[in-house]
């Protein structure tokens, strides 16, 4: 039958995201049981991406749906809901890693390129990513190279490269300006790209491209 | 020509250039900015790497698997929530 999915139609009790949010706001927890039905899976995974370690996610993916259950009254229907469950977690994941180190680079401070920044790896890679397996010694070291960025550039590196949003996305879920969002993912990048260039360019290469 | 593995890669127009190649390889930049950067990588071997690499080190990460959601943490969420009698 097409055009029709079973599944679909018997989990959604709720026809449109606006008559979820009106039900949200009015304190159904069926409603609450289906945002989290839909969005826990994204929201689990922007909180690992975030966070250094599972138990952290696990508490910043708590903490992000108790927030939007108890407060669904502040969701102003701006932007997605999507969007909003994104801003909640940054801001809880952000509230954590605060309170775990203090910060090298404070989140409010302005991130300029022009700052001195001189790329301290310049060699070639030798092999090609759309042709190499992602082996487990080379995603450890992908995620080491992610775990070095700081909060605020790590923040617009998951959403804009690895959660795909745009950039206008992202300017409002992390309430910063779209240019400075491209400050920060070119930011992002440039370090990610000299970690990576340590190891991809040298003895790790050859292992990686097997 | 530049030697890759000594040139610093603080010469003015890399420089000038260098922040700005985010937005060329995402396909963002004007198309003057990307004829300037063309222009610049044909002679500059630094420049051709840097792109290259950085390229390279976005196509990564775009292939990197997500984690997905485990059972027993989206079990603990529903309890938390009060919800469970929904989790199916």
């Amino acid at each position: 039958m097409m055009g029709y999915n079973p599944t679909v139609a018997i989990m959604k009790t709720y026809d449109t995201e606006t008559e979820l949010v009106e039900a949200l706001q009015q304190g159904e927890k069926r409603a609450c049981a289906e945002m989290v039905k839909q969005f826990s899976p994204q929201v689990y995974r922007v909180a690992r991406r975030l966070m250094d370690d599972p138990q952290e996610a696990e508490d910043v993916l708590q903490e992000t749906f108790i927030s939007a259950c108890d407060h669904a009254e502040d969701f102003e229907g701006r932007s997605s809901l999507g969007t909003w469950l994104y801003r909640i977690a940054n801001n809880a994941g952000l509230m954590r890693l605060r309170k775990k180190r203090i910060q090298t680079i404070s989140i409010d401070e302005p991130i300029e390129l022009d700052d001195g920044y001189v790329p301290r790896q310049l060699a070639d890679w030798s092999f090609d990513p759309d042709e190499m397996v992602l082996t487990s010694e080379l995603r450890e070291i992908m995620d080491e190279a992610a775990a070095e960025l700081s909060d605020a550039l790590r923040a617009a590196f998951v959403m804009r490269d690895l959660e795909g949003l745009s950039t206008a996305e992202t300017a409002e879920i992390l309430g910063i300006s779209e240019s400075a969002v491209k400050v920060r993912l070119h930011r992002a990048r440039l370090q990610l790209r000299d970690y990576l260039t340590a190891y991809l360019a040298g003895n790790g290469a050859e292992e990686a491209s097997q | 020509m530049s030697d890759p593995a000594t040139h610093d890669h603080d010469r003015g127009k890399c420089r000038e250039l260098l922040g700005d190649l985010s937005l060329y390889i995402d396909g963002e930049a004007e198309q003057e900015l990307c004829d300037e950067i063309e222009a610049h990588m044909a002679e500059c071997e630094s420049c051709r790497i840097m792109v290259d690499t950085l390229r390279k080190t976005v196509t990564l990460y775009h292939t990197m698997p997500a984690d997905p959601l485990p059972d027993d943490v989206e079990e603990r969420l529903y309890k938390r929530l009060d919800i469970d009698n929904y989790l199916s």
